[in-house]
């Protein structure tokens, strides 16, 4: 088996061993493509699905030819509008918010470290540890006594506070990436904060950024407990939408398909764009 | 090269405060302050909040408001057996969920790491699960997936003597428990692909001239090499699926009866169904006190794992 064994004879080994790589690599294609085949076909059947009329979606067997319709998806258009415009707002809102929040402060972690950056650093994961179910009815208080209950603000403030953390932790791995000697050599040149952090700093960690938002807007995007809790009518968001598209009787498989086609797209999208920086983002940059 | 990057190393030499004055401290410190109030403000004052009420007797459908009782929502919620079912559920689904996405993980992340056509289109397809939405992911699951007349899984079964099970009332912990699992394998597979493709190929190399075969060059080699890549994995995959809400209270809303009821579903119900602010608040503070315990020895792991280089 191994190459020590056929150590004499050269020439036909290298011949076999072609043949057995290019083997293997059928093999592992057959398998590959067989295992992420398998792993998409729930999303594969909820697109197909959303393309059924309401009739073919509940068959037995499944339909897999049948003529595709864009019916529920017009019926999903004409009742999404507010619940995509929250969804949008508390995103675009708390990532704006976490991106204003979470930029000087990795700054203050990093290229000018306070004397306790360790601990604020760790400060500031132990809240992701701290599950927020746990103060769900005191922060349903709160949120009635301040008058935010219902109100997309709310969301906006909570989203941001939920993905402050993380993107603390990867704008600072960003941040560590600029060259010591490029700050060196920018104070040398007379610069001052302002002019380092324009012309040194942020043409380095601006790429960072990009997927530090993206992974931020993965997050509010997706967020249902929060939303089901504290927001009724006026700030509820697509999951809300998706699960009022549950009727209580009714065929009503192929329009939830729909409804779930098109909330998820957005995001899936967004994170086929981001593959790369997806890891390191969850992992609060620790893997770069 | 992904390495698992030192991020608690001190930065730069010579950016390092040394003996700054006060004046100068503050401004280093300034650009923290906002990040770091409005994190405390907006985490850590409903948690005292949550401690105020939970010495206090409130129904939030009733009037009257709050009035204080002692310690006896808690004397409530540790006699309430369904409190302590629902804490040791939300336990195990997590470690069976967050092991068996890692196995599958670890496995998927090797077949990834081969070569092969179309790879990029296959890991492509592999991460989608983790990019949809917990809530379209759970319904999608319930309905077109595993509902007993007309699911997708039922009919791929059926040639294994499969014949329309029910599984949401049948199985219903071990169909929660398998969305978990589908979602959260893809990024357990992104984080060792990641740790893979920072194993030094040479050494692999030299292994297999000497004679090693597979079996042993992993296990004696790469899964020490992974290993804080897997501590990683599993350390943020817990925080995220030990407060997963989505799954139960789409798929089964808690049931039948109780099997299903993880503690975040238990707190949910509380304040929504039962209007228990008072009880919920007590539930809610042993919850934060069992996560402290726990969670201090995750951020000892955190410490560990992000100090990895230097440790080397």
């Amino acid at each position: 088996m191994t190459a020590v064994a056929q150590a004499p004879a050269p020439a036909p080994r290298r011949a076999s061993r072609r043949v057995r790589e290019m083997t293997g690599q059928a093999g592992w294609t057959v398998l590959g493509w067989a295992v992420g085949i398998a792993f998409f076909i729930p999303v594969l059947w909820m697109v197909i699905t959303a393309f059924k009329p309401e009739s073919a979606a509940e068959t037995w067997p499944p339909q897999f030819a049948f003529s595709p319709t864009l019916s529920e998806f017009r019926l999903v258009f004409s009742g999404m509008g507010p619940f995509i415009e929250h969804s949008a707002i508390a995103t675009v809102g708390s990532t704006i918010l976490v991106l204003v929040l979470a930029l000087p402060a990795a700054y203050a972690l990093s290229i000018h470290p306070v004397a306790g950056w360790r601990d604020s650093l760790f400060f500031f994961i132990s809240t992701k540890m701290l599950p927020v179910v746990a103060a769900i009815g005191p922060l349903y208080v709160i949120a009635l006594k301040a008058h935010l209950l219902d109100n997309i603000w709310l969301l906006i403030i909570l989203y941001a506070a939920m993905n402050l953390p993380l993107a603390i932790w990867m704008i600072r791995s960003f941040m560590l990436e600029v060259p010591g000697e490029m700050l060196e050599a920018a104070r040398l040149d007379g610069a001052g904060r302002i002019r380092e952090i324009v012309e040194v700093i942020m043409p380095v960690v601006s790429p960072g950024l990009v997927s530090t938002a993206l992974i931020c807007v993965i997050f509010a995007w997706n967020e249902l407990f929060l939303a089901l809790n504290l927001t009724v009518t006026n700030a509820s968001t697509m999951p809300m939408f998706l699960i009022s598209s549950v009727p209580q009787e009714g065929l009503y498989i192929a329009h939830l398909s729909a409804a779930a086609t098109v909330a998820s797209v957005p995001v899936i999208i967004v994170g086929w764009i981001a593959q790369r920086s997806l890891v390191r983002g969850l992992s609060m940059g620790a893997i770069k | 090269m992904a390495v698992l990057e030192d991020v608690t190393s001190p930065p730069a030499a010579g950016l390092r405060p040394r003996g700054a004055s006060r004046r100068e401290k503050w401004q280093r410190r300034l650009p923290l302050l906002p990040a770091l109030v409005y994190t405390i403000v907006v985490t850590q004052v409903p948690f005292l909040v949550t401690l105020w009420y939970s010495f206090q007797s409130y129904f939030w459908n009733e009037p009257g408001g709050a009035h204080w009782t002692g310690v006896s929502n808690y004397k409530e919620v540790f006699t309430d057996p369904s409190f302590r079912s629902a804490l040791v559920r939300s336990v195990t689904m997590t470690a069976i969920a967050v092991v068996v996405a890692m196995i599958l993980g670890v496995l998927l992340a090797l077949l990834l790491d081969k070569k092969f056509l179309g790879r990029g289109v296959v890991r492509t397809l592999i991460i989608t699960p983790f990019l949809i939405m917990p809530a379209a992911a759970s319904l999608i699951w319930s309905g077109p997936m595993l509902d007993p007349s007309f699911g997708l899984l039922n009919w791929l079964l059926e040639p294994f003597g499969v014949h329309h099970v029910a599984w949401l009332t049948t199985h219903a912990y071990g169909s929660v428990i398998v969305v978990m699992i589908w979602q959260w394998t893809p990024f357990m597979t992104l984080i060792i692909l990641a740790g893979l493709q920072g194993q030094a190929a040479d050494v692999l190399e030299a292994a297999k001239v000497d004679g090693a075969n597979a079996w042993a060059t992993f296990r004696e080699l790469t899964l020490p090499h992974l290993r804080p890549y897997i501590e990683l994995g599993i350390l943020l995959g817990s925080i995220y699926l030990v407060t997963a809400f989505d799954q139960v209270k789409l798929m089964t809303n808690g049931g039948p009866g109780t099997s299903t009821t993880t503690l975040p579903f238990y707190l949910y119900q509380k304040v929504n169904f039962a209007f228990d602010i008072g009880g919920a608040a007590a539930a809610g503070v042993i919850t934060v006190i069992l996560t402290i315990i726990v969670a201090s020895f995750a951020l000892r792991m955190f410490a560990r794992v992000f100090q990895f280089e230097e440790a080397r």
